[in-house]
């Protein structure tokens, strides 16, 4: 009965849904958009590009014109890693055991692998505002070599610490390079650098820079949810 | 057409939500409208024939660009997403802990 109520309610919500797709200028039928109806419009014109200076657009929104949000996203990030850190508690915890007994082969070949995830996520993050790509998939790649090194060996912990000095450290710079905007030309995270040629590794002002910052951030917060899950509080 | 399907499976998670009662399976309900939502928002600024917002030197101007703003906001919704869930699974893990099981109807017995 219960269940039938649940999806009666799913359906008729899904049914004003779809009634609600109607084709007018403020929600246009699917694939039909004109962007000149839309702020969209501004980021493609010649001069916004040449004062920004990423050939990545969707970059350029994030990091740029959105950069306080992209803040604020980070700063949630930050505050569930912690509140992770403290629903499973602060005393001295071991890691879980795995349910095999990882032999030479596949330690030394997922090491081999960590290399190589870690050089994709590197390159990841520093052509963010190139490539489709940055700061957020590149710390989710680092995080997945993390687990990665949890899953095939049974001895390796990661530097816990050493993840929250520089979370800590490159959250901090992300907003010193704010207030350097606000110091030295007029708004918070406004662009201080030379935006240089649209397409050049080195362009597009400070946003490589935050870009890295938060691709060292996101992955250091995420292997610090990783290790929180996989540890224990030790037994004796 | 595929907004449709983002509309199915954004209720599809809602009766997942609204019918378990089992904690994990409400996370994968609230990850699956999450993926839906998305899915909807990204569609919204799409145009037949438009190419990735990504300037090069081979593309010309005048060019046909798909919508960059929902895009970036789903990157954010995305990572606002992990938070969520990483929050949601780390409090099932300390509700196992203490009544050892996940079922919400046959916890509160024991204090």
């Amino acid at each position: 009965m219960k269940n039938l109520f649940g999806l009666l309610l799913s359906l008729v919500l899904g049914a004003f849904i779809i009634l609600a797709l109607n084709n007018t200028a403020a929600f246009p039928a699917f694939g039909e958009v004109d962007l000149a109806d839309r702020v969209s419009e501004q980021y493609f014109t010649d001069g916004n590009v040449a004062e920004v200076g990423s050939a990545n657009i969707v970059t350029a929104i994030v990091v740029g014109y959105r950069g306080f949000d992209t803040l604020g996203e980070v700063t949630v990030l930050f505050i569930s890693a912690l509140g992770v850190a403290i629903i499973f508690g602060e005393k001295k915890q071991e890691r879980l055991d795995l349910k095999f007994k990882p032999n030479f082969m596949l330690r030394v070949g997922s090491r081999v692998l960590f290399g190589m995830i870690l050089i994709t996520s590197i390159y990841i993050i520093f052509h963010g505002h190139l490539t489709p790509g940055g700061g957020f998939p590149g710390g989710a790649i680092i995080a997945s070599a993390v687990l990665l090194l949890y899953l095939t060996d049974d001895r390796f912990r990661s530097n816990v610490k050493g993840f929250k000095i520089l979370e800590g450290i490159a959250g901090s710079l992300f907003v010193v390079i704010g207030l350097l905007g606000l110091v030295l030309v007029t708004s918070f995270l406004q662009n201080f650098l030379p935006a240089g040629t649209v397409g050049d590794l080195l362009s597009a002002g400070i946003i490589p820079i935050i870009y890295v910052l938060i691709g060292l951030k996101v992955g250091s917060e995420i292997s610090g949810i990783v290790d929180n899950f996989l540890t224990e509080e030790e037994s004796a | 057409m595929i907004q449709y399907a983002a509309i199915i499976l954004f209720v599809f998670g809602l009766y997942g939500l609204f019918t378990n009662r089992n904690v994990i399976k409400m996370i994968v309900s609230l990850n699956v409208m999450e993926v839906g939502l998305n899915i909807f928002i990204i569609s919204i600024g799409f145009t037949y024939d438009g190419i990735a917002p990504i300037l090069s030197s081979t593309t010309a101007n005048g060019l046909l660009y798909v919508d960059p703003l929902p895009q970036a906001l789903v990157l954010t919704a995305i990572v606002i997403g992990v938070g969520t869930t990483a929050l949601g699974l780390a409090i099932a893990k300390s509700i196992h802990k203490t009544y050892n099981t996940f079922d919400l109807d046959e916890m509160g017995d024991k204090e």
